[in-house]
């Protein structure tokens, strides 16, 4: 009788572990690995999102044919879901995949977690390849102490893309919309005359790269590299006045990106200009407008801004059971001169790697874009853009100066008394951390 | 031993096959209620009583999770005293109220007298009539949200559309377009901070009339007919019917509608949250309590201090409610045995 309740003890903790094992996988580890399965190691875990999986999943007959023994096993999940996700699974240190994609927007809180391996430590070594790399990207997915925590997939050179039958018809010339703020602006007024289109979509946008006006290698876009709060600075009052002086004179539709106001304002020809990554030529074309095609031309941002718009990065957790593979993985997506191609032929996404922007394929002429070889402006962009390093306050600065700006245009409030609010509320959010 | 010195007699209980366990009759009779309630309180355990103590150890903690549990700090009440000394704080708290006020009291106001006028009135096609109403209540946040953001589409949508078109019409016509003008041609309800808030009210009024109809209803259907009877012979019109014998008696019912209001609005997330875009500057004028909250938790990474005003507004609505309580919660039939 004894020997029959030792087995039904054990034979009941047992069903308790595996059962706790299949419901929380990762949390027990330990039980996890008694389980007779395939080894830790012949699987490689990667969480991303669309359209950046579309890359992985084109880069996947290669990665079978380098690392038969490793299954590629690809986590998928909506944008906003993925990164919350991750935030999830960096908290609890369970559930971490082996290799995690990260957007720009979320670069600076999730290289501050202290969460991912320095991949400059061997035997990775990445800084033996930064210079394979667009300086200002390898600078992104830095943390401020220098451990490189993130390796760049793809990049957004900033640029913008103009109608240019609209432009015509207003008589204004691609030299008035990039010259400096006031030609711009200026310019806008007459297309809107002429055109009844608006020069750009939201006021926003112009906010949000004049305040990139004069950055140089190192300086902060929000914080100095001591961590004090910049928004009190000549750079943002300009852009703020600039931002508003656009809204008063009715030159934004007031549509933000990605909503179906700004959608449809493409498709009708209402906005005349929009500041974006290069990667927005693509997205124009496969399902935004793409009855506009030959319409559009790019240009460099006006007033000489260089700036980056989005970017894809990839990271390895300290948690990551297969380190090795998840950096063979991150050097055959950003690395590999033949993956890279894919990338810009399948997305439309910049390549990061250096070598790749001396391809032939960048001098091809773009249809979308009435045949212009708009690759090459795009690739002097991306190589004249100040390394910037991020901060993790960044996204929580972005917020605030987004609901003052709000602030200044819709209800007046002094462009002097919203940023000193706006400096106040950030320094109080990030003081405490 | 037994193995060294087999003995030469098999005894016939060996032989037979072990008997399966189980348990007593009694024994199993006491465990079986258990088991079966088991998985209840399993699921309370893990989804409902956890998490309440977890975030009430939050709040008292200073938490980034993107940095790890081994990052979570004691830092006491300070979240709390954080957490009221924000002018965010203060700025969701009043767009709470406003909703909760602007779209909470018409809810009440237009649900009470139409719960009335159907219930007296309207008998052919009766369920038909409420199931209309209650439609709203039951339909998906998404296919809201794509309903009204189209509706509300600045220059595509059917009701500014529809402004355009009354504008026509002599004596309205002209203030209307001199205001649509000064509205850049069209009312942007979504995009301009002075007309966002009231259109976002109107959906949360729009979505919850129907429910607070049907409880009304529900509250109506059980007063007794012969006191309108008693009523009517006294010579009372259908207004003081309705003053004397309706509304003091559906007390009860406005007591509680009143309070699922109060929780509902100061927990109010959806509908700010999906029809306006958290990137636009004027999401800012919708921003509730509860979109504070997950703002601060998940965009600016603070669990500590969003669990702390969640436990803030969990005092404020248990307030809310005694004082609700105060005011409707007296039975008015006990009250009247009473005297």
């Amino acid at each position: 009788m004894s020997d029959l309740h030792l087995t039904r003890r054990s034979a009941a903790r047992a069903l308790l572990v595996a059962g706790a094992a299949a419901v929380l996988p990762g949390t027990f580890p330990a039980a996890a690995q008694v389980i007779p399965t395939r080894a830790p190691a012949s699987v490689l875990r990667v969480a991303t999102f669309p359209d950046l999986d579309r890359a992985a999943i084109a880069a996947a007959p290669r990665w079978r044919a380098l690392h038969p023994d490793v299954e590629l096993k690809l986590l998928s999940m909506q944008y906003a879901d993925h990164h919350l996700s991750m935030t999830t699974a960096l908290a609890t240190g369970s559930g971490l995949p082996d290799v995690m994609a990260i957007d720009l927007r979320y670069i600076g809180k999730f290289a501050g977690s202290g969460g991912f391996v320095d991949l400059n430590q061997a035997p990775f070594n990445a800084g033996a390849h930064a210079d394979e790399y667009v300086r200002f990207a390898m600078a992104q997915g830095a943390r401020p102490n220098g451990a490189q925590v993130a390796i760049p997939a793809d990049i957004g050179p900033g640029t913008l893309i103009y109608r240019k039958d609209l432009l015509d018809q207003a008589g204004v010339s691609e030299a008035e919309i990039t010259r400096d703020w006031s030609a711009y602006l200026a310019a806008g007024e007459r297309i809107r005359k002429a055109t009844g289109a608006y020069l750009m979509a939201d006021a926003a946008d112009l906010r949000d790269i004049a305040l990139r006006q004069g950055l140089r290698d190192g300086e902060g876009l929000y914080f100095d590299a001591d961590g004090r709060v910049l928004v009190e600075s000549a750079r943002f009052r300009q852009a703020f006045e600039l931002g508003r002086a656009a809204r008063r004179a009715g030159l934004d539709a007031r549509a933000i990106a990605w909503t179906n106001d700004w959608a449809a304002g493409f498709k009708q020809g209402r906005i005349a200009t929009q500041m974006m990554g290069a990667w927005l030529v693509g997205q124009l074309r496969n399902w935004i407008a793409p009855q506009t095609a030959g319409l559009w031309r790019s240009a460099p941002l006006p007033g000489g801004v260089r700036a980056a718009y989005g970017g894809s990065f990839y990271a390895i957790p300290k948690k990551a059971a297969n380190k090795t593979a998840a950096w063979d993985f991150i050097r055959l997506m950003t690395a590999d001169a033949q993956v890279q191609l894919e990338s810009l032929q399948v997305l439309d996404s910049f390549p990061a790697m250096r070598a790749v922007l001396r391809d032939p394929a960048m001098d091809e002429p773009i249809a979308f874009l009435g045949g212009q070889r708009a690759r090459r402006l795009w690739r002097e962009t991306a190589a004249s853009i100040p390394a910037i390093p991020v901060n993790r306050f960044d996204a929580l600065a972005t917020t605030v100066i987004r609901d003052e700006f709000e602030r200044v245009v819709a209800k007046g409030k002094a462009i002097a008394e919203a940023l000193a609010d706006a400096r106040y509320l950030i320094e109080r959010r990030a003081r405490r951390r | 031993m037994s193995s060294r010195h087999p003995s030469p007699i098999v005894e016939p209980s060996r032989l037979r096959p072990p008997r399966p366990f189980r348990l007593p009759p009694l024994r199993s009779r006491r465990i079986a209620p258990y088991l079966f309630i088991a998985p209840f309180f399993a699921l309370f355990l893990v989804f409902s009583l956890f998490p309440l103590v977890f975030s009430i150890y939050l709040s008292l903690q200073q938490w980034n999770p993107a940095e790890g549990l081994h990052t979570m700090h004691w830092v006491g009440l300070e979240n709390y005293g954080y957490a009221l000394t924000d002018p965010w704080f203060w700025d969701a708290l009043y767009n709470t109220a406003w909703f909760a006020l602007v779209a909470g009291v018409p809810q009440h106001l237009v649900a009470l007298p139409l719960a009335f006028f159907i219930h007296r009135r309207v008998k052919r096609g009766r369920d038909l009539v409420v199931g209309a109403y209650f439609v709203p209540y039951i339909t998906s946040s998404v296919a809201i949200a794509l309903i009204f953001t189209t509706l509300y589409s600045k220059d595509y949508g059917l009701i500014n559309a529809a402004l355009a078109e009354l504008t026509r019409i002599p004596f309205i016509g002209s203030p209307l377009a001199a205001f649509t003008a000064m509205k850049d041609g069209g009312i942007d309800w979504l995009g301009d901070a002075d007309v966002t808030r009231p259109a976002v009210a109107f959906v949360v009024f729009w979505r919850y009339l129907g429910w607070n109809l049907v409880l009304y209803l529900s509250g109506l259907q059980v007063i007794d007919k012969d006191l309108y009877e008693a009523a009517t012979l006294d010579g009372a019109t259908e207004w003081q019917q309705f003053r004397h014998v309706t509304l003091p008696l559906l007390k009860p019912m406005m007591f509680f509608a009143v309070t699922l209001t109060i929780i509902g609005n100061l927990q109010l997330f959806e509908e700010p949250f999906i029809l306006v875009d958290g990137e636009k500057g004027v999401a800012s004028s919708v921003m509730t309590t509860a979109i504070f909250m997950y703002r601060t938790a998940f965009s600016d990474g603070d669990f500590g201090t969003a669990s702390a005003m969640s436990w803030l507004m969990f005092v404020l609505i248990a307030a809310l409610t005694w004082v609700n309580a105060r005011l409707f919660g007296r039975d008015p039939r006990s009250a009247h045995g009473k005297r």
